[in-house]
């Protein structure tokens, strides 16, 4: 029974595992770079809801709404001032400069919120408390059941988008072939700061549900963005829905793991990202190749 | 036209690394123990911006996790010194154990390509981290110290630990130097240059990436002994942080990605802006992030590669350069 009920609560860590991953999808699938500044974006965007929490006392939901806009704006201007100029550079430039971008943002919010830790549980209501128990072992949270349901409507929003929107043939299109899409009249740039823009959007939903979950200081960034490029190795790059799948089966090893010894948590979802790459690119060719 | 290699320039600046190398030896007779230890740090520094500019700048390798080897290099020296040996000899299996542990890892790792390469070692090295601190033998999550190091009276073993650190950065230093010569180096400058087209012309580019691979798990691991040499106590979270790859990285982007000198440069820049920012900080730290991304973006080569390209200076040759032959030469 201890195992179902891990499972249950993997697939709702994963759900947000899923979110934090479904921007840094994206940037992937649109453009093919990675950014490495991705998981302290988030962990920003949880920083701007808990001011406003702090600020004006709404609610952490209330909150998100006014910080979303904020954090769109953000993306699109990180698109057109950095990751812009490293997208004409050879494919080391944009790791290099967002890794950058990560040390700068992680402590510029030290500087700023010092490195005590934070949380937005307490201004997030009951939903953080509420849970139902199924049977003697097995017990649903509304924050577990909330993250799943967020997730797979966004990731359903997206598709969406993606399939039945002008604007998300265009992306589609740039992101096949930017060229091609040039001669066809498409502006590639004003279509990546757009994809960039989403993207932080979405790190800031995963920011709010990490701070929700559970606390976060000025250098969690780079624990989320593992977890979250895991997230869509194991779902199999430039795939959507198989980010979503991809974080679930991480959220999935970890609780199971958990299980196993509490320190193992984080190691099983680090074994199976690294088991799914040696099955997709080892290929059962682990031999030394000469050429 | 000819081709030529040396200048008089770089003739008299190699002689006079070597000679800089030989007066570096003498400076734990002369100084007190402090500046013994910071000058070690900087070799530390010299060490790892050279291994990684190996990796990045020549194989295309970009790694945000070489810091497992740092680690291994640390925690196997105390843990080869708890098994008896006498510490030095530790510190020397405990590099051989570093470099042999790359070559598994590269038979995984250098089939990932950018960014999975670079999150993939990462992962491999919060993996390794992991393991140590599930052991208590090696003191787990909060730490352990070399204790057999205190056998040695302080001046001596600040001394030793330095003699040890030069030996490394000469040795590691030489064999970067005299491989990037050789007719194999040839074929890493053209990788380097263009992968796809050095692979078309027959170079054996995986073959070549995994020898800087090694090189660099050897390089790291042996900075890793020397960190734990140096500071006599290592935690996983220090020694095992990504912090390791930014310093690196701030290193090598601003001394000049691809270039002999450049992460040399770069080192002795870092050691600088340690030495004058004391206290660190995250302001330090929020420069550090904000110049490397400038580099990255502005200014590629970095400031040697920059002055090499405007001065066509070359002080430690490890490639070739065409010049116009001299009006005597073309007479006869």
């Amino acid at each position: 029974m201890t195992v179902a009920n891990a499972v249950l609560q993997g697939v709702f860590l994963g759900a947000f595992y899923a979110v934090l991953a479904c921007g840094l999808s994206i940037m992937f699938g649109v453009m093919r770079i990675i950014n490495l500044a991705h998981g302290d974006v988030a962990v920003l965007g949880a920083y701007i809801v808990y001011v406003i929490v702090e600020r004006t006392g709404v609610p952490a939901f209330v909150a998100f709404a006014v910080a979303l806009p904020v954090m769109v704006l953000l993306g699109y201007v990180l698109q057109l001032t950095v990751l812009e100029r490293s997208l004409k550079s050879g494919i080391l430039t944009p790791l290099l400069a967002t890794f950058g971008l990560s040390i700068v943002i992680q402590n510029l919010l030290q500087l700023v919120f010092s490195p005590d830790v934070r949380s937005l549980g307490g201004s997030a209501g009951s939903v953080t408390t509420a849970s139902w128990q199924v049977t003697s072992g097995l017990s649903v949270s509304a924050l577990g059941l909330l993250v799943l349901v967020v997730a797979v409507l966004l990731f359903a929003a997206l598709q969406l988008f993606l399939s039945k929107t002008r604007a998300g043939w265009i992306m589609r299109a740039t992101a096949e072939d930017a060229d091609a899409a040039e001669l066809a009249g498409i502006d590639s740039r004003s279509v990546y700061a757009r994809a960039t823009a989403i993207a932080v959007g979405i790190a800031a939903l995963g920011g709010l549900f990490l701070g929700i979950r559970s606390v976060f200081d000025p250098v969690s960034g780079p624990t989320q963005l593992i977890f979250a490029f895991e997230a869509v190795v194991i779902g199999g790059m430039g795939s959507l829905w198989g980010t979503l799948l991809g974080g679930i089966a991480l959220g999935v090893a970890q609780t199971v793991g958990a299980q196993i010894h509490p320190q193992f948590a984080v190691m099983a979802g680090h074994l199976l990202f690294l088991a799914v790459l040696i099955v997709r690119f080892g290929g059962g060719r682990l031999v030394l190749r000469t050429a | 036209m000819r081709v030529q290699r040396w200048t008089r320039t770089s003739k008299l600046f190699t002689a006079g690394t070597l000679v800089a190398a030989l007066v570096l030896a003498g400076v734990p007779l002369v100084f007190e123990s402090d500046v013994v230890q910071k000058l070690t740090t900087l070799l530390i520094l010299v060490l790892l911006a050279v291994m990684w500019n190996a990796l990045a700048g020549y194989g295309g390798l970009l790694s945000v996790g070489q810091q497992a080897f740092i680690g291994i290099g640390a925690y196997g020296t105390v843990f080869f010194a708890a098994q008896g040996v006498s510490p030095y000899v530790a510190m020397l299996l405990a590099t051989l154990l570093a470099g042999a542990i790359s070559v598994p890892i590269s038979l995984f790792a250098l089939r990932l390509r950018a960014a999975q390469f670079a999150i993939g070692m990462w992962v491999i090295a919060e993996v390794i981290s992991i393991l140590v601190r599930l052991d208590q033998n090696l003191g787990a999550g909060t730490g352990i110290s070399l204790i057999q190091l205190n056998q040695y009276e302080p001046n001596f073993r600040q001394a030793y630990t330095f003699w040890l650190a030069l030996a490394f950065t000469v040795i590691f230093l030489a064999a970067l130097f005299f491989l990037l010569r050789s007719p194999l180096g040839a074929s890493l400058q053209a990788i380097r240059d263009d992968e796809d087209a050095a692979r078309s012309l027959g170079v054996r580019v995986a073959a070549r990436k995994r020898l800087l691979f090694v090189l660099a798990g050897f390089g790291c691991g042996a900075a890793g002994v020397l960190v734990v040499a140096n500071t006599l106590f290592i935690e996983p979270s220090s020694v095992f942080s990504v912090q390791w790859s930014a310093y690196m990285i701030f290193m090598v982007l601003v001394g000049g990605l691809g270039t002999f000198e450049g992460p040399i440069l770069g080192a002795i820049l870092l050691f600088a802006i340690q030495t004058t920012f004391t206290q660190g900080g995250p302001w330090y730290l929020v420069g550090l992030g904000a110049t490397a991304a400038l580099f990255a973006l502005a200014l590629p080569r970095g400031l040697w590669g920059t002055i090499e390209e405007r001065l066509g200076l070359r002080l430690l040759p490890v490639g070739y350069r065409v010049v116009e032959a001299r009006r005597d030469e073309t007479a006869a």
